[in-house]
């Protein structure tokens, strides 16, 4: 008898799990090198110092996780519910939809929404997850609706009930498409943020504004550097949520 | 006469928009602890017949009883959890190991843990693997052949009483699917369940089958029988058709050696060797490996005699008739 112990792939090995940090603090580093060494005017200490860079940056990340936490309680339950047998007819229209919905500019969510029902942190939330909803619906409805149906077949003919089937089989291995979705998401929050600076929800994007309209490069490039890292950050924590919230397995 | 284990009372099925029957009313009794195969070509109503059983599929009409109980009276989870299933893709969830694998339907039923760990172990012994080696594996880290044991292993996992089985050993390669068939035969003496095998494959269910219901288009049950009794005398021009023109070589498998009258030996050379438990196929097949006509038979390591070739010719195809 031929027994195959190929092993399980390890997902989390020491260079995914380093090298992206690494390469991030170098960054950071570089930016400071730079900034340390520029005689800064009046306008520029406004905006480059401790204190403003971390209430932005704070701004920021409370814009994302927000937006990020609704986008997930949202769409994850709507994208399962709308797999369900007797929604399923609606599903391709729908995933249409979310394809389609994906194309649109975020700047123009965010401003529409700005005008028609103002500004501040809350109306920047809502755009956000309008914006960032379509992925993680879209991955959801697709990771649970391909799950390999001969599997459901056996677990109906087991005497699963629906509830369960839905719980211990089509949800577990829609697990990694789902987080796809929501990783992407995830991305997406942090670079649409940088538009809330316009409706007055402050954010990273603010110091990539006032950069631009004063036309001061160090304050932009602190900005733009830093919503990249934040982008990046977050985009290896979700990696590694990923990795570890995947089933063993698959 | 006991209760049949399952009774199909004038069953019919006809899909939705459908113009024609996918079963017509069909009756049928399978009896506690028998083997019975479902045969027939493709779009026969074989596989919808087996999924009326645990009602993956409802009856347009009549009714089934599974241990003399109408299964349209009881709740379909509950019956499916006492009627193992298995079905051709196997089915084994990939992200659990093979020890949940086979503690679902148990899980379901509320045993408490322990008793489930216990009843893994020894449902993996008995399907031939061991339990230290395989509890945790993941699905995909086992070969084509040991998936179907852990499939076989987890529709047993309650201990039910009937087993059905969709073309269970449709995707497994044909030396593997021998080997799992004779295993298969080995198991069904051991835990004697009431199995439906539903396959396409006439030799398959002359080998494994107690009683075969060959199902022609339309659900129309065209011959209900022992193995013996299809392959010498089929009731009609379809089942001879589609027993096909082997039916006299597939009897061959149906008999032993050992049933036949052997001549005694006569120590001549050059002869094959063959067992009495040997089917008449497989000493035929020795023979003309050996190119001989005489074959010495063993039983154990003694002799017990010769088998010639037209002794074989002279026996009724089929079993013991």
């Amino acid at each position: 008898m031929t027994t195959p112990t190929q092993p399980l792939p390890r997902r989390i090995t020491p260079a995914n799990v380093l090298v992206t940090p690494l390469v991030l603090l170098a960054a950071l580093g570089a930016l400071f090198w730079y900034l340390s060494g520029l005689e800064l005017d009046d306008i520029e200490r406004r905006s480059i110092n401790a204190d403003t860079i971390l209430t932005h940056l704070w701004e920021h990340v409370e814009l994302v996780a927000v937006s990020s936490v609704l986008v997930i309680v949202i769409a994850v339950p709507l994208g399962v519910l709308l797999t369900r047998p007797a929604l399923r007819l609606v599903t391709p229209p729908l995933l249409g939809l979310a394809n389609i919905g994906q194309a649109i500019p975020s700047i123009g969510i965010l401003v529409l929404l700005a005008v028609t029902v103002g500004i501040g942190f809350d109306k920047a939330v809502l755009a956000l997850v309008a914006l960032a909803m379509l992925p993680v619906l879209r991955n959801t409805m697709i990771g649970v609706s391909t799950v390999d149906k001969s599997l459901i077949d056996a677990a109906r003919g087991m005497g699963l009930t629906r509830t369960t089937v839905l719980l211990r089989v089509e949800l577990p291995l829609a697990v990694p498409v789902i987080l796809a979705g929501v990783r992407i998401a995830l991305i997406l929050n942090v670079s649409s943020a940088t538009l809330a600076t316009y409706t007055n929800a402050g954010g990273l994007g603010t110091l990539i504004a006032t950069g631009v309209t004063l036309n001061r490069l160090p304050v932009l490039i602190t900005g733009s550097v830093l919503t990249a890292v934040l982008a990046l950050t977050v985009d290896w924590l979700a990696g590694l949520a990923e990795a570890a919230l995947r089933p063993r397995g698959i | 006469m006991t209760e049949p284990m399952i009774r199909l009372d004038h069953v019919s099925k006809r899909y939705p928009g459908a113009r024609t029957f996918a079963v017509e009313d069909l009756s049928l009794d399978i009896e506690a602890g028998e083997t019975v195969i479902f045969v027939g070509p493709s779009g026969c109503g074989k596989t919808t017949t087996m999924r009326l059983v645990n009602r993956l599929i409802e009856p347009t009409d009549g009714k089934i009883f599974v241990n003399g109980e109408d299964v349209g009276t009881v709740d379909a989870d509950e019956l499916r959890r006492h009627i193992g299933y298995v079905i051709q893709q196997i089915g084994l969830f990939p992200h659990l190991s093979v020890a949940a694998n086979i503690g679902v339907v148990p899980r379901a039923l509320g045993w408490p843990k322990q008793r489930i760990a216990e009843r893994v172990e020894e449902l993996l012994t008995l399907v031939g693997l061991d339990p230290d080696t395989f509890r945790r594996r993941y699905p995909k880290q086992l070969s084509g052949g040991q998936q179907q044991r852990v499939g076989v292993a987890r529709a047993l996992a309650a201990d039910p009483p009937v087993l059905l089985m969709d073309e269970p050993f449709g995707a497994i390669d044909p030396i593997t699917r021998d080997r799992l068939h004779d295993e298969f035969v080995a198991l069904q003496a051991n835990i004697r369940k009431t199995v439906v095998i539903v396959t396409h494959d006439i030799t398959e269910a002359v080998k494994l089958g107690d009683r075969i219901a060959i199902f022609a288009e339309g659900g129309r049950l065209a011959q209900f029988d022992t193995p013996a009794r299809i392959l010498a005398e089929p009731a009609d021009e379809f089942v001879a058709s589609f027993v096909g023109s082997g039916a006299a070589v597939r009897g061959l498998s149906l008999r032993l050696v050992g049933e036949l009258p052997l001549a005694p030996d006569s120590g001549a050379p050059g002869r094959a060797s063959v067992r009495v438990d040997q089917s008449l196929l497989d000493a035929l097949d020795t023979m003309l490996h050996a190119h001989t006509e005489v074959a010495v038979v063993r039983d154990g390591d003694r002799v017990v005699g010769e088998l010639d070739w037209a002794t074989v010719l002279r026996t009724p195809p089929g079993g013991q008739s």
